[in-house]
């Protein structure tokens, strides 16, 4: 296929994450919206077109969100669509900014992603017991992390999985946010701590699991030309790949992210991709939950089915390992503000490939990343890679 | 210079004011059969990517778009959502096709305000939390400031708005899709109750439940499936502000630029080339004030132009011919996505009872409804001289 | 983070800080409510509940069972054939152990969700819980059977199932 043109990020910025901001949604989105435009040198005049990704209205508790927050997304007078796939909107929100780019219809786009969840009052787990399907499972009152503690379970139990192997993800991913300013969880924590933390929905640990966050993120895209304008160093959307599985989760078999494989073989066929684990040079898969991270490696055809718990217990994917995955501390280390986090993995991409990470950046020469979302009833994958 | 891509196939359920023999799931497999029969594509095989327009609070579920892959027969395949009407996910679905990573495309939207209980509750919800909100007013009180201030800037009067109702509500007898078809007069609205002055409760377009899918093609795709693809030449979307307090009322900018953008991007055409015209009208005012600010007619002079029958189906300027909102029924995210498939079915000139004769070129546009200023529009054409 | 960056915004509450209303707020309930059609599948797999039958959809193409019903087949696209009743026993594919409700607080006693594949059905399964059991007990693959409510508590809901529970050897 011909890609009419090519898109680059060339700046990015995001918000603190944190459990409970004292900022407004449109507080937020403006935080990290002006943040990516002055990163650039750019003005919001310059700025063509804007996509929010934003996941669900209840926590806000403003109807048709996206609307409410045009102002904070600098979005006045502009066009400007929200996206939504749920947990894969941080990952999708820069496929559509790309879309608008990349179809030759604008040379800008500002992606902003926006999450207040703690609007959600007592709790914002509360929320999503709207997710499941009204008829047939909410009366039974389920709880988010029920279907993920089924899934976690599922995958352990296919491939053989100890749980310590899980475990060392969370431990991992907290450390390395040490690193990251914005990170709402950074700890140095052991894989002890994480099997003798409270039992939420086993296999489910209070440290096995991403928390409930507020935060912004947002990047700006520009088309070939006015990218090498406006930086030296802009970084590629060289692939993109999105994929939404059957509604009827409980017909599948949740021990592999068919979806995740799907997304990424399109992501990887855009970018000329034919052997990921020898071409891809660091990931950040989504990881809400430690189990994910290693459920999306093998996705994301990073390595064989089973295989990522090995490849992570034996440091393959620590920061200066041969494969790191995660290197920001993903969101069990930086938060979960669901659309905001998938755009952070975008932010950390952009970052690394350009040598701006700072304390975090991965040894070497980096030059292709994958980043990849996930969401919904265990059903969609969101992905890009990205190119120096 | 523009991509082509053309609609190549559309379907939509009959609108009706409730229905509680389908599930939302069956009323989109309805519209998406017929979508994909008219077009000729089978979606398991030839269509790559798929958009769907929802926003969770109309459904009752969060995270909507989990639930949309199955009936439309996406699952497994790229679906998204756009929490936007059913017009701005083809919008998505042009810019897709026009990457060149995608050949087909197709866009769902579907409305089911029978099932919402609460839906004067839901439409305070989208209101602003702090400085709306605890004002406790019933939503429309919005489109009554609108319908005022515009009124008074635009010297159309009520009456002229009534008349559109009758237009719209008589349009819709002779169309079989149509919920609210009916043999109103203009007086008839005039005496309907207040809901909030001057806006009455005949001057707001009632719900209505529905389903529609089009599917869209490149332009090489486009042959290979389709004799009378409808190309779209030109569009444009725009969101004015949300703060009620900060907008200029009655002046309707987002519909200007969209519209403005629309035309800039179809090139050749002008308003005067359009044959007809599929805009907003869940308020009777709407109607007028769309007609103004998108240059189809002077300001001040779109309420002459209904009553001299301009906008009737057979004048010079056919309006909602469909019998819009007002006559169909409002079917909130589904709304533009509606008027696009009557705009499709009057180009390929299959509107049956209520074709506007000559029908080459049309103009859609949509609205997303209080407390919003954002909208869409679209120029299509059919191509045949 | 772009080392160029040195101050990043946000601006961290307390739960105390809100409660102490160090910090002005605004609440708000919403009134959400909504009646919805359950329609010609849903519709009829609510209504057999409630006369204690699972009862699922075949597509002749692909030849697969599947349940919750549906009237279409997703992998074939096309409207399906027929309804078939299926046992009310199943097997248990997947299994968690719930230590807290849907609001986040803990409960007392365990709840065991679970993914229950059918009898009858092509590998498909639903969403239920597994009860009269030790949770440590529960396995992979074990045989399960539903346990109904009594007659006169059956409202054609999910719920007229009260739980699944082991079948003894």
């Amino acid at each position: 296929m011909l890609i009419k043109k090519r898109v680059a990020v060339v700046g990015a910025g995001m918000t603190k994450f944190m459990r409970r901001a004292q900022e407004t949604g449109k507080e937020l989105a403006y935080e990290a919206a002006r943040m990516a435009v002055d990163s650039c040198g750019l003005r919001i005049e310059d700025i063509e077109s804007v996509t929010m990704g934003s996941a669900p209205d209840a926590f806000d508790g403003v109807h048709m969100k996206g609307e409410y927050l045009i102002d904070g997304a600098g979005a006045w007078r502009k066009p400007y669509m929200r996206n939504y796939v749920g947990g894969g909107t941080g990952v999708f929100a820069p496929i559509h900014g790309w879309q608008h780019v990349a179809s030759g219809l604008f040379d800008t786009c500002l992606v902003v992603c926006e999450e207040k969840m703690s609007t959600c009052r007592p709790h914002p787990q509360a929320a999503f017991l709207t997710i499941f399907d009204n008829l047939t499972e909410r009366p039974l009152g389920p709880n988010l992390v029920w279907i993920f503690a089924l899934e976690m379970h599922r995958y352990m139990h296919v491939h053989k999985i100890p749980k310590e192997k899980i475990a060392a993800v969370s431990v991992k991913n907290k450390k390395n946010a040490m690193d990251h300013p914005c990170a709402q969880l950074a700890q140095k924590i052991t894989v002890e701590d994480v099997l003798n933390s409270d039992v939420l929905v086993w296999p489910v640990q209070r440290l096995d699991i991403s928390p409930t966050s507020d935060g912004a993120a947002a990047v700006v895209l520009a088309s070939e030309d006015v990218a090498r304008r406006i930086t030296d160093s802009p970084v590629w959307i060289d692939g993109v790949g999105w994929n939404l599985d059957s509604a009827y989760w409980t017909n599948r078999d949740l021990y592999y992210p068919q979806y995740v494989e799907n997304a990424a073989k399109m992501a990887y066929q855009m970018a000329g991709i034919r052997n990921p684990r020898q071409e891809i040079d660091f990931a950040e898969p989504y990881d809400p939950f430690d189990y994910k991270e290693l459920h999306h490696m093998e996705g994301l055809m990073l390595c064989k089915k089973g295989e990522a718990p090995d490849l992570a217990w034996e440091g393959v994917t620590q920061r200066d390992g041969k494969l790191p995955v995660c290197p920001s501390g993903g969101l069990l280390g930086v938060g979960n503000p669901i659309a905001a986090a998938g755009l952070m993995k975008i932010c950390e991409l952009f970052w690394q490939l350009r040598r701006e990470a700072g304390k975090r950046q991965i040894p070497g020469d980096p030059k292709t990343a994958v980043a990849q979302a996930w969401g919904d009833l265990m059903q969609v994958g969101t992905v890009v890679v990205m190119r120096a | 210079m523009a991509t082509k891509v053309a609609v190549i196939g559309v379907g939509m359920t009959q609108l009706r004011s409730i229905t509680p023999d389908l599930s939302y799931k069956e009323m989109m497999f309805e519209a998406a059969v017929k979508a994909y029969n008219d077009a000729g594509v089978d979606p398991r095989r030839d269509v790559q990517s798929f958009i769907c327009s929802s926003e969770d609070f109309w459904e009752g579920t969060s995270i909507f778009d989990e639930y949309v892959p199955d009936q439309i027969g996406a699952s497994l395949k790229p679906v998204c959502t756009i929490s936007g009407d059913g017009l701005y996910s083809l919008i998505t679905a042009y810019m897709q096709i026009s990457t060149g990573l995608i050949d087909v495309a197709a866009v769902e939207a579907h409305s089911k305000p029978s099932e919402v209980v609460s839906i004067r509750n839901i439409m305070s919800l989208a209101l602003d939390p702090v400085y709306v909100r605890p004002l406790g007013a019933d939503p429309y009180f919005i489109a009554g400031l609108e319908m005022m201030r515009y009124l008074d800037k635009s010297g159309n009067t009520r009456e002229q708005c009534a008349r559109v109702v009758e237009k719209n509500r008589r349009n819709a007898l002779e169309n079989p899709y149509a919920a609210y078809a009916s043999q109103i007069i203009a007086q008839d609205v005039l005496s309907s109750e207040a809901v909030c002055s001057p806006l009455g409760k005949m001057d707001i377009a009632e719900p209505a439940d529905g389903a529609a899918v089009a599917v869209l093609a490149s332009e090489e795709k486009a042959k290979d499936f389709c004799d009378d693809p409808v190309w779209i030449l030109g569009l444009g979307w725009c969101s004015d502000t949300p703060c009620l307090e900060a907008r200029e009322w009655g002046e309707a900018a987002y519909a200007k630029v969209a519209a403005d953008k629309t035309f800039k991007m179809a090139r050749d055409v002008r308003p005067k080339d359009v044959d007809l015209l599929e805009i907003d009208d869940s308020f009777s005012y709407k109607e007028l004030q769309h007609l103004e600010a998108m240059g189809f007619c002077k300001e001040g002079e779109a309420g002459v132009l209904t009553e001299k029958g301009v906008t009737a189906p057979d004048g010079e300027i056919p309006v909602n011919a469909s019998g819009g909102s007002l006559g169909m029924g409002y079917t909130f995210e589904m709304a533009g996505l509606q008027r696009l498939c009557e705009t499709v079915l009057q180009l390929r000139n299959r509107a049956g009872e209520h074709q506007v004769k000559n029908a080459r070129t049309g103009f859609v546009q949509c609205w997303r409804g209080i407390p919003t200023a954002s909208g869409a529009a679209m120029i299509l054409t059919s191509g045949r001289s | 983070m772009s080392i160029k960056i040195k101050e990043y915004a946000g601006t961290p509450l307390r739960e105390e800080d809100l409660k102490q209303g160090k910090v002005l707020s605004i609440g708000y309930s919403p009134k959400a409510k909504y009646t919805w059609s359950a329609g010609l599948a849903i519709g009829r797999y609510l209504a057999e509940l409630k006369n204690t039958r699972i009862v699922g959809r075949q597509c002749d193409k692909c030849g697969r069972t599947v349940v919750p019903p549906r009237m279409f087949c997703e992998w074939c696209f096309r409207p399906n054939d027929r309804w078939v009743i299926l046992k009310d026993s199943g097997v248990v594919n997947t299994y968690s152990i719930s230590c807290i409700a849907a609001d986040a607080t803990r409960i007392k006693e365990p709840l065991i969700p679970a993914v229950i594949q059918i009898d009858g059905t092509t590998d498909a399964g639903i969403l239920h819980l597994v009860g009269e059991t030790d949770p440590k007990k529960v396995k992979f693959g074990m045989k399960v059977q539903a346990v109904w409510k009594r007659p006169e508590d059956r409202t054609g809901a999910i719920t007229d199932i009260r739980y699944f529970r082991p079948i003894e050897r």
